[in-house]
């Protein structure tokens, strides 16, 4: 057993949802108890679909555990292929049918339905939504893909998108244009806005452009074995990666068109003097594998930023994510418990936290500005409006997002040098986002007591006696330690560090006692912080 | 009388897929009413992800709730599942001393293996006890149906109720505080006293149960509670819910008339709160008037709504569906429903849906799931799921509770012209 209170990951039924959502003429008839309906509105409110997932629940209850449950699927499917006329079938089960063994797709292939009937086994207790999706779409692949002639003009197919996926709309939207620029056609592109007939001719391509390997790798594979389709490596976010990526398919293609790349204004951006404040900036990045290895490049290489930790919570990339993190002289952390990645930040004290829905509410707990670069995202993530993070506008998105959630570099300064102006002063937020009204500075502390008891804007999880008792009888779990109980600051110093600006004073703390530890002192002196910041000064 | 309502009216039972929420979701309001209560959901990856998505956001605070997720080897009988969950309530219970009433709440999984958690909250409760009490009831969607969550909740602290031989009232049911406050001071001008709370706002402060107490529910769903009270000796109120003008004054006076008080005596107390919500009902029904609405089965509150709607809010009733119709229970709410509409029990949703878009109501009542959806065929729909996470009980509430009807028409009045138009 493993005590969890948010997952990054849903159960890998709900993969398998997200392939058949994306495509059209494909039903899936799952056998589920009813409460896993509550899946329908991932798609129907997060993502805002207009249609019902193409899901048929067998909607079985206890009272039918000792009877029929294998009847109830039959007719189900029945019911479903009758109803929807679908192209063909999806068929699994969810955790709890996985364990009364009715075997769905055993029994639906002795049906005769007049339709290719695709089986699914997911094992629900070892495996997760990710595996979910690319497992789904490896088996509707090998099902139906048939071995069909090349088509005469070069063309790919893009694999990987589907429904829920984290800008996945745009992603392809933006990829496809930039192909057809290239003069490649795109064949299929699948799971999302694809249907059986559309995948039965995925053979027909000369490549697949892979775009989110934790969605479609097996696919891939597959399709690389079975139709010698060669597939991209490169995962065109940031500008880097995405010309890295026009060069893979330029040699995979043959193709030599140029692409008008004046478009992408992020390296501009980034190089404009207005940026220069955010040269080794500290964050923390998280996320699936691949989004989270691709922030990481582009912190460090596009944006100058300092990577302080990288990691992911799908093991399946926990290879790759640990080699790239060595070659940032990381650890990589490789975790699906939010609470550990909660601990990793709260000891890091970044000053921005590239990451998830999980690290927005870790952010915001810990008072660390955060942008989302990866699922599982909310409704907000969701916008109107084309919002890529691939390709060259891909590119211009993660400046814009990442850069929004700080403080402007004059705004930084100002707040450093007056910082008790009652109505301009840290607490009161960035001012370029509203609805923040001025808080009232925070009253003066009580003498010599542990760092972290005064600083609740910045540590609100301390489980310090009489700090913020209603912050820490909200914690389900004891949080992390911020830091060693047994290191005092000096009343001076600690009126020092509250001048310091709430978004570097995390960090200051932090660097303070580390070098006050280092040498073994078990109190921090105003000279202390002063020597620390000598110390770190870079 | 019979003839002209619905209380002797043909029930459809249907069965077939439902699109419904299982009763762990009843966590995500329970987990905030009792303050000094956890609930450990003992289950799959399934329930942790029903239990974030079914809140709609994240609670931001840390909840109190989490999911004990089962494993292959719990499952493979490589581990003894009753030391792994051991295991994991003392890791728990040693980081949150502040907790005084612990549930282990069974899934559809933990029903299927047949771990059996009554046994668990008794040993467990041996080791916690005194300072902790476990307890256990199952929210699995193979036994229960959304609110029938809660009720499993009371329904399991009823047995562990303080006997009491004394004359009291007991107000049943998970109400918001504010509007709990607001009933407890109606029934203190009433006359109506000493009252007790179930469930308290603290678990550990238990209201006592026995021959001498009468109780009424106040919310529909709690039929299990309401046979296991009974079972403690206590005397039942049978009246509608106290949803609208009407069915607050109903309610009152049904409690009133079981501690020998008079019907003038509630009249003169609730004169000006039911003048109150009277007017303010009246403004906004002007959007509601005349409008039809189609209920699909969620919360069990159809019913009791339905006649809100209907009788005060002057709206048509297409069909009224509820997921499980307690005859005894809703007997007085069906006498107050006018003969016409179906009753529906059960759900088999793509039959249901044929019938919702041949009668194209006005409104159409429904979960999350089918909103959208639904919306994208022209269709106005109200998401049940926010019936029971708002203060909608009572005299001071009635008009939002209409409100949340009217909301979706007038937006829908707002937006209609110009959608056309951009089209």
């Amino acid at each position: 057993m493993k005590l969890t209170v948010w997952t990054y990951e849903g159960p890998p039924h709900v993969g398998a949802m997200r392939v058949a959502t994306g495509m059209s003429g494909l039903h899936l008839v799952l056998h589920a108890p009813q409460g896993d309906t509550y899946a329908d509105l991932l798609f129907t409110m997060i993502e805002r679909r207009n249609h019902r997932p193409p899901v048929s629940y067998t909607t079985f209850q206890a009272r039918d555990l000792g009877a029929d449950t294998a009847s109830l699927f039959r007719t189900s499917a029945r019911d479903a292929y009758d109803r929807f006329q679908p192209q063909a079938l999806l068929v699994a089960a969810s955790c709890t049918a996985e364990l009364i063994q009715d075997d769905p797709g055993g029994l639906a292939e002795t049906m005769g339905l007049p339709v290719p009937v695709v089986a699914l086994d997911l094992p629900s207790y070892q495996r997760k939504e990710n595996f979910g999706c690319d497992e789904a779409f490896l088996q509707l692949a090998r099902a139906l893909a048939k071995p069909v002639e090349r088509t005469a003009r070069v063309s790919c197919n893009i694999l990987g998108p589907t429904a829920l996926g984290f800008r996945h709309r745009d992603d392809v939207a933006e990829i496809t244009a930039l192909l057809e620029e290239m003069g490649i056609d795109v064949n299929v592109t699948a799971p999302m806005g694809s249907t059986p007939a559309d995948l039965a001719r995925l053979g027909a391509a000369h490549f697949n452009v892979l775009l989110y390997p934790e969605t479609a790798e097996s696919a891939a594979r597959w399709l690389e074995r079975e139709f010698r389709q060669p597939w991209t490596k490169t995962i065109p976010i940031g500008a880097r990666a995405t010309r890295a990526f026009i060069d893979e398919v330029r040699t995979l293609s043959g193709s030599r068109a140029p692409v008008d790349d004046s478009r992408l204004r992020q390296p501009w951006w980034a190089a404009s003097v207005d940026s220069t404040y955010l040269t080794g900036k500290r964050v923390f990045v998280f996320g699936d594998g691949t989004h989270a290895m691709a922030a990481a490049k582009v912190a460090r290489d596009e944006m100058g930023f300092e990577v302080c930790g990288l990691g992911c919570y799908n093991r399946e990339m926990a290879r790759p994510l640990r080699a790239l993190a060595r070659e940032f002289g990381l650890e990589a952390l490789i975790t699906d418990d939010y609470l550990e990645v909660e601990s990793a930040i709260a000891a890091l004290q970044p000053e921005l936290i590239l990451g998830t829905q999980m690290e927005r509410h870790i952010g915001k707990r810990l008072g660390i500005p955060c942008a989302v670069i990866s699922a599982p995202v909310h409704v907000q993530d969701f916008p109107a409006r084309h919002s890529p993070q691939m390709g060259f506008e891909g590119a211009n998105v993660l400046f814009d997002t990442w850069v929004h959630p700080l403080v402007m570099g004059l705004e930084e300064h100002l707040l450093t040098m007056f910082r008790d102006d009652f109505e301009f002063h840290d607490a009161a937020g960035p001012s370029h986002h509203g609805g923040h009204a001025p808080k009232p500075i925070a009253p003066a502390t009580a003498p010599l007591s542990p760092a972290a008891s005064f600083l609740p804007e910045v540590a609100p999880t301390t489980v310090a006696q009489g700090t913020a008792p209603a912050q820490a009888a909200e914690a389900a779990v004891a949080p992390p330690a911020l830091s060693p109980d047994s290191i005092l600051w000096h009343p001076d110093a600690e009126r020092e560090l509250k001048k310091i600006p709430f978004f570097v004073r995390g960090k200051a703390r932090r660097n303070t006692e580390k070098f006050a530890a280092e040498r073994g002192l078990t109190a921090i002196a105003l000279e202390t912080l002063y020597d620390a910041k000598a110390h770190y000064a870079r | 009388m019979t003839a002209t309502t619905c209380r002797d009216a043909p029930v459809l039972k249907e069965r077939g897929q439902r699109e419904v929420f299982c009763g762990l979701t009843g966590i995500i309001w329970l987990h905030r009413k009792i303050q000094d209560a956890f609930f450990l959901v003992v289950g799959s990856r399934t329930c942790a992800h029903l239990l974030q998505s079914a809140a709609g956001v994240m609670i931001f605070a840390e909840p109190r709730f989490a999911t004990a997720i089962l494993e292959e080897k719990d499952l493979a009988g490589m581990a003894d599942a009753h030391a792994e969950l051991d295991r994991e309530v003392a890791r728990l219970l040693a980081r949150r001393p502040d907790i005084r009433m612990l549930f282990l709440v069974g899934s559809c999984p933990s029903e299927v293996i047949k771990l059996d958690l009554h046994r668990a909250a008794e040993r467990l409760s041996g080791v916690h006890g005194p300072n902790v009490r476990v307890l256990n009831y199952s929210g699995s969607g193979i036994e229960t149906t959304f609110t029938q969550g809660e009720d499993a909740c009371l329904a399991a602290m009823v047995p562990v109720l303080p006997r009491t031989e004394a004359a009291q009232f007991l107000l049943v049911g998970a109400l918001p505080d504010v509007v709990e406050d607001q009933a407890l001071d109606l029934l203190a001008q009433i006359g109506v006293g000493p009252v007790r709370v179930l469930p308290a706002r603290r678990g550990a402060d238990l209201p006592a149960v026995g021959p001498g107490t009468k109780f009424a529910l106040a919310q529909p769903f709690l039929g299990d509670t309401h046979a296991a009270l009974v079972g403690r000796g206590a005397e039942p109120i049978a009246a509608p819910f106290p949803f609208g003008a009407e069915g607050t004054t109903l309610w009152l006076k049904a409690v009133a008339a079981a501690f020998g008080i008079g019907a003038d005596v509630v009249d003169r107390v609730t004169a000006a709160p039911r003048a109150r919500a009277e007017a303010a009902i009246a403004r906004v029904s002007e959007t509601l008037r005349g409008k039809s609405v189609f209920f699909l089965p969620d919360s069990q509150l159809e019913l009791p709504l339905a006649r809100f709607l209907t009788r005060e809010c002057g709206m048509q009733a297409v069909e009224i569906g509820t997921p499980h119709l307690h005859a005894q229970i809703m007997g007085p709410e069906l006498d107050l429903i006018a003969a016409g509409p179906t009753i529906s029990e059960g759900q088999d949703v793509d039959k249901q849906l044929d019938r919702v878009r041949a009668a194209r109501p006005d409104l159409t009542v429904c979960g999350l799931g089918l909103a959208n959806p639904l919306e994208a065929e022209g269709l106005t729909t109200k998401w049940a799921i926010e019936l029971v996470f708002t203060p909608v009980h009572f005299y001071e509430q009635a008009s939002d509770l209409a409100g949340l009807f009217a909301r979706p028409l007038r937006r829908q009045a707002l937006l209609a012209p110009h959608r056309r138009a951009a089209e």
